[in-house]
């Protein structure tokens, strides 16, 4: 069993006391990919499944390149908010790996159900990246089709998607999609903190009962705003799931090889009806909550800098170079290809345009109702009784 | 025709199993409904005929209950949620008002979420606390959510199926009182023509003052119409049916008549339908009316002890003593 931690043992903790940090942050995790860059060929989960990935050197790299450009975009989407441009952004800072690797292990006939984080799997969905920065400038609420891109709207509202997406993995039975190679499954993703709310509790037990092709992808980034896990929970999350009557595995959500493998076995149990399991992607959050947080405020300088030696881009490109699969040409094409898409972005993201104030009467209801006519007219016509006024 | 008398609860079954045999993408979901037929018995019968994948019997979770009927919708599904008493909706709360009422909006009109939300509501049959409430002015509140309340059998059984063919997200409003009150259901009436889902109806004509009521009070306001018309005053009652929206135009047309309106509820006064029907119609009738609108409501308290809910829910007497004050102007 690979552990995360430098000299970790088969040693289970499971039964010592309880102390200040609770047995929540102990890191039994799987692992396939060192911080170090070192590879492991497999790893083994809790229950005994065995994880592996092999990859083609142009995946490796193309995994590589995901994590790149899914920093780099968020990155450009803090500043943009520095800048006034967003009025709010949720940066993904050191969860790239967990969203990559989830969202690659996704295909395409899956459904994920995000929070209002997963910039990373949203751009694994291809969904344009100036999708998400409309919703934080105020000017559309997430304008990307949820069917067709089978990615839904994000959820700000704490585990809501849970449930959503444990009512779609009933359908995905419902409808026969179940039992086969191209069966399909939904991915529902929360954090930490989701994990005290009653929604994801009861979607929990919803999806055990009815055995929802259902994977709960829990990022674990240790914080939820200022609140640490050990407020959360006393036991690691993952083994929770065992109490729900499915399996739970925590994986180190820094490590993108790791997160694939697990995510893609999870999915492909689900969709041969072998019904839901939870994720814990062990992981942390770099940044702020989001662009309104000051983090300095309730963690130490020195805990960031324990996981920054774990920062999931440094160990797959160590490995790269180790292995020779790519070499320094191709980083600085990397980098230059994720500069040139955030000065696009940039660029776009300017000049989005506000919409008009009487869209804000739209879709309200799919079959209209006589009140909002009556409001919009109203509207309409205070609007235009400034017309030709005097500025 | 197929004219037949059913109760209201039957009358709401029959309309239940003719959408399921309709719609192959309607699914009922609660507690309870499935072996048992629910606590009233509502969807007696359909889990056997239907099947288990479309009268499926859910966990005791009623956030549960609709937060996965919101992915089933998604999914193509048209989800018919029974809530097992108005009490018991709270916990659901979360989740109708921020994602069941909001999807469609969010998602620019991506998403719909054709549910129905079951809620057997109100008083007036001696049960315990919690069992007896009437929540409609949170969900008409809501941007998104429609709200609709039958108060016969024959509109029970074309409402609902009104309601689970609408794309709109309802809460539908059953007057757990009347349940097992008779009435003539036309088994062949249409469900779009004579009368739309959020209609207004008169239910009794009348020239001297509108009485606006809707479910559960619809036969106390007639039952106070028929002993005020010994009086020799003629009211004219208003079956709203749609609380969101509301139907304006059947109330103006009948208070632009009347002179005098009253509005009758059996929820707390206090920013409940009728202070929004009493604002509109002074609003929209102000030189028509011959005194203000008044209000016939529960007290704004919680719902009180089964040993005192005759004197909390308006009857046939403080119905008439309003009637009288609208002459007092
Ligand atoms: C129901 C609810 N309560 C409170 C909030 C405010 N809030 C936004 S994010 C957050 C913390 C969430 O933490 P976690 O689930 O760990 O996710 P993370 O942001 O760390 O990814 C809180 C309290 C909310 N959005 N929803």
């Amino acid at each position: 069993m690979a552990k995360g931690d430098p000299g970790g043992t088969t040693r289970s903790r499971r039964a010592a006391p309880r102390s200040k940090k609770g047995a929540a942050g102990d890191p039994e995790l799987v692992q396939l990919l060192t911080p170090e860059g070192e590879r492991i060929d497999s790893a083994t989960g809790p229950d005994g499944t065995e994880y592996r990935v092999d990859f083609t050197d142009e995946e490796y790299r193309g995994l590589y390149r995901d994590l790149v450009l899914v920093r780099k975009l968020d990155a450009e989407a803090t500043a943009l908010q520095r800048q006034g441009e967003l009025g709010l952004w949720a940066s993904l800072l050191g969860q790239e790996a967990a969203q990559v690797g989830s969202g690659r292990a996704l295909r395409a006939q899956d459904m994920a159900f995000p929070t209002y984080r997963e910039h990373g799997v949203l751009y694994c969905r291809g969904i344009d990246p100036i999708m998400p920065l409309g919703l934080f400038r105020g000017v559309d609420q997430g304008g990307w089709d949820p069917n067709e891109f089978k990615f839904n709207m994000y959820t700000i509202v704490i585990g809501a998607q849970t449930l959503h997406a444990t009512g779609y993995a009933m359908g995905i039975t419902m409808d026969g999609k179940v039992g086969t190679d191209d069966g399909e499954a939904a991915i529902a993703y929360f954090g930490d903190g989701a994990t005290s709310q009653g929604d994801v509790n009861e979607a929990f037990v919803w999806a055990s009962v009815f055995n929802a092709p259902l994977v709960f992808f829990c990022q674990n980034n240790q914080y939820a705003i200022s609140e640490p896990l050990e407020r959360q929970t006393r036991v690691p999350l993952y083994q929770r799931a065992a109490g729900f009557g499915f399996p739970g595995v925590r994986v180190d959500g820094n490590d993108v090889l790791a997160s694939y493998a697990v995510t893609r076995t999870a999915l492909d149990n689900a969709r041969h009806g072998q019904g839901p399991s939870l994720i814990e992607a062990y992981t942390y959050r770099m940044g702020a909550h989001t662009t309104s947080d000051d983090p300095t405020r309730y963690r130490i300088a020195s805990e960031v800098e324990s996981w920054q030696a774990k920062d999931p881009i440094i160990r797959v490109r160590a490995f790269l170079e180790k292995q020779q699969i790519a070499d320094a040409t191709f980083f600085a094409e990397v980098d230059e290809q994720a500069r040139r898409e955030s000065v696009h972005l940039r660029e776009r993201v300017l000049s989005m345009p506000d919409p008009e104030p009487v869209t804000m009467f739209d879709n309200v209801y799919p079959n209209g109702s006589p009140l909002l006519d009556e409001q919009r007219a109203q509207f309409n016509s205070y609007m235009e009784s400034f017309e030709g006024s005097a500025h | 025709m197929a004219t037949e008398t059913l109760t209201l609860g039957k009358a709401l079954n029959t309309g239940l199993r003719r959408a399921l045999e309709t719609d192959p993408k309607v699914i009922i979901m609660g507690e309870d409904v499935g072996k048992l037929g629910g606590v009233f018995r509502i969807t007696d019968g359909l889990q056997k005929d239907f099947g288990d994948q479309r009268v499926i019997d859910t966990p005791l979770a009623e956030s549960g209950i609709i937060g996965t009927a919101v992915g089933l919708a998604i999914r193509g599904y048209r989800p018919v949620c029974e809530i097992q008493f108005d009490g018991f909706v709270y916990p659901a709360y979360d989740q109708i008002v921020s994602q069941v009422a909001k999807m469609h909006y969010r998602s620019g009109g991506r998403l719909s979420i054709p549910m129905v939300i079951r809620i057997p509501f109100g008083g007036g049959i001696g049960a315990v606390e919690h069992h007896s409430e009437s929540p409609e002015a949170y969900f008409a509140h809501t941007a998104g959510l429609k709200v609709v309340t039958c108060s016969n059998p024959q509109d029970a059984y074309v409402m609902i199926q009104q309601a689970i063919a609408s794309d709109d997200p309802i809460v539908f409003l059953e007057p757990k009182r009347r349940y097992w009150e008779k009435g003539q259901v036309d088994l062949d009436a249409p469900l779009s023509d004579a009368y739309p889902l959020h209609s207004a109806r008169v239910v009794r004509p009348g020239t001297d003052v509108t009485l606006l009521a809707y479910g559960p009070m619809v036969r106390t306001c007639l039952e106070a119409a028929t002993a005020a018309a010994e009086d020799g005053r003629e009211l004219e009652v208003i079956d709203l049916r749609s609380l969101s929206p509301l139907d304006l135009a059947a109330a103006y047309e009948s208070v632009k008549r009347t002179g005098r309106a009253v509005v009758v509820h059996e929820a707390p006064s206090n920013i409940g339908l009728g202070a929004e029907l009493a604002a509109r119609i002074t609003e929209e009738c102000f030189y028509s009316l011959e005194s203000p609108v008044l209000r016939v409501t529960g007290f704004d308290t919680p719902y009180p002890a089964a040993r005192v809910e005759e004197e909390y829910l308006p009857d046939l007497d403080r119905v008439l003593d309003a009637v009288d004050r609208t002459f007092g102007w």
